[in-house]
């Protein structure tokens, strides 16, 4: 066959590369204009100057990592021990950990009010810790099927039956094995779980909102209604941690024995918190 | 934001397991008390909560049993939510699946050196993730009133893009702004189905004597089918569900079902809490239909792509 210029891919590809980039360029233009007749930094300045943007970037930023915390807590042994000793179950823990790709945010913090507000056995909303705690717990749902699947994955790849039985027959209890021998075997699975959930929950909006914490979601949103320049300034940062997280998840993802470290990989989409 | 189910799902479920050996007998019986902590967890908070609002949608606010709340949803103001979300998740996953195909075949099957393909690829992974709040701010220094392409439109082109009846805050103002992460999702989600076309398949066609369009019109397109329909509908059940993204733009002016739920949980618009329950039972349903006939789609397209 002769090969001909591809014409109309370029065209394609290039039209995409302008709808992609067009509204980056813009928005960091727009975050430049604060300043009538210069460009200037200042509507970044005046961001990382609020205490607003610190004190909720920190409550969201604790929410997140208490989230991969738990989440990997949860996750992690079952994982194992469902491969070790219950195949059968496997098929129903993997849908279940699946549900939350069908149960949308606003549904489920919906329920999370409803089941456990004042008149409830477990009245999580009526204290500031308890609505935390149930924030935290809403992250660990949504982030369940991504952090399930990269650690199941994970798994799948080391032969988990025999490193347990070498580490029994040296002598180590059920909670040594889990954590000196399968837990650093699985670390780059759980960690592009963890990046993952991290940019799921670090501007999640829905459930800060509906629970009134005082969370960074709810924060941009607000900002968004009373500036101009600022929310440009943050979609623009905003943007550049989403490419580091996304960059750092596939270093994890991807850093196997005898892997390259870098490696395009089309399993990097994800997310759900529009 | 199921792209990592899509392709982490084939992956997982064709890798086969290491097989468990058969634990000590004498602990086996005692086995299930590991799967405790998340069977649990997911009972205590996904599925009582859901359940909850189940029964809450079939009973009266004073417990009785009733269909009165589901056939309450298609009284007018809440049909006409449902239907303009309905309407806004096809025309966006619609846009989607056309755009996000033909820049994966482009990428995929064009001919285009391979660094595009993985630049194309990895802003993909990163677009797909970016969306809620951040994404609508970046839309309106495009596209709103005084937005960078508004703004040359109006001042090199003399177009006055708001006067011909367009609003980034309206209905096709959303759909362009949803194209942002779900031509990614699509791009991701397709590729391993163009990359299961096998060469020979075009080859063997060639040699009967087909054309190129009567490949695809014969071929590749039938082959392809299944998928496309199936990412078709992910794209829907993603936009169906986006809530961040509208508020940031309109406010809540917009009254899609998320957007309307959301008003009701803060302050019982409808005034009927159980109809607020039906409300996000109709969501439920919606969801489970579209994932569930997205599944069915994929486990048939799977049988070329071995």
């Amino acid at each position: 066959m002769t090969r001909r210029f591809p014409i109309l891919p370029t065209l394609i590809v290039l039209a995409g590369a302008a709808y992609f980039l067009v509204p980056l360029y813009a928005a960091f233009q727009f975050s430049l204009q604060m300043k009538r007749g210069e460009l200037s930094f200042e509507a970044y300045r005046s961001v990382f100057e609020s205490s607003t943007f610190l004190s909720t970037l920190t409550f969201s930023t604790v929410a997140s990592a208490a989230a991969i915390f738990f989440g990997a807590v949860l996750v992690v042994p079952t994982a194992y021990w469902v491969r070790l000793k219950l195949p059968k179950l496997r098929p129903v823990v993997e849908f279940l950990s699946l549900l939350p790709l069908i149960i949308p945010p606003v549904v489920l913090v919906f329920g999370h009010i409803r089941l456990f507000g004042s008149n409830s056995i477990l009245p999580l909303t009526m204290s500031s810790w308890g609505t935390n705690i149930l924030l935290v717990i809403g992250y660990v749902v949504l982030s369940m099927p991504y952090m399930f699947r990269a650690v199941d994955n994970g798994m799948a790849s080391i032969d988990i039956a025999t490193l347990t039985e070498a580490a029994e027959s040296l002598g180590a209890s059920r909670l040594r094995t889990i954590i000196d021998v399968i837990f650093p075997n699985v670390r780059s699975a759980i960690v592009s779980g963890a990046f993952l959930t991290f940019s799921i929950s670090l501007g999640e909006f829905v459930l800060a909102s509906l629970l009134n914490r005082p969370a960074f979601g709810p924060y941009m949103v607000q900002l968004g209604q009373d500036y101009a320049y600022q929310p440009a300034a943050l979609a623009i940062m905003s943007f550049a941690l989403t490419w580091i997280l996304m960059a750092l998840m596939q270093m994890a993802a991807t850093r196997k024995p005898g892997q390259r470290l870098f490696r395009p990989s089309r399993s990097l989409a994800a997310s759900k918190s529009q | 934001m199921t792209a990592m189910t899509e392709a982490g799902t084939a992956a997982g479920l064709r890798e086969s397991a290491p097989q468990p050996r058969a634990g000590v007998p004498a602990r086996g019986r005692w086995d299930w008390l590991g799967a405790v902590p998340f069977l649990a967890f997911v009972i205590i908070f996904m599925l009582a909560p859901v359940s909850y609002l189940i029964i809450g949608a079939f009973q009266t606010p004073k417990g009785a049993f009733t269909l009165g709340n589901i056939a309450d949803l298609a009284s007018p103001n809440i049909a006409a939510s449902y239907w303009l979300s309905i309407r806004l998740s096809l025309a966006s996953a619609l846009i989607g699946t056309v755009t996000g195909l033909m820049l994966a075949w482009a990428v995929v099957l064009g001919g285009l050196p391979g660094w595009v393909r993985s630049a194309v690829t990895t802003f993909s992974g990163v677009a797909s993730n970016f969306a809620g709040v951040p994404l609508a701010f970046a839309f309106i220094a495009t596209l709103g009133r005084i937005g960078l392409v508004t703004v040359i439109l109006r001042k090199v082109f003399h177009i006055n893009l708001y006067a011909t009846g367009f609003s980034l805050f309206s209905f096709w103002g959303l759909a362009l702004t949803y194209l942002y992460f779900q031509m990614p999702l699509m791009l991701l989600v397709i590729t391993p189905a163009l990359e299961g076309l096998k060469r020979e398949w075009e080859e063997a066609a060639a040699s009967l004597g087909a054309s190129r369009l009567q490949y695809w019109r014969f071929v590749g397109a039938p082959v392809l089918a299944p998928s496309v329909l199936g990412c078709f509908l992910l794209l829907f059940a993603n936009a169906f569900g986006t809530l961040a993204t509208v508020i940031a733009l309109t406010g809540s002016n917009f009254s899609v079902v998320p957007i309307l739920l959301f008003q009701q949980i803060r302050g019982n618009v409808l005034y009927n809490p159980n109809l607020g329950y039906a409300l996000a039972v109709g969501m439920i349903a919606i969801m489970i239909v579209t994932n569930t006939a997205y599944l069915v789609l994929r486990t048939r397209a799977e049988r070329w792509q071995k």
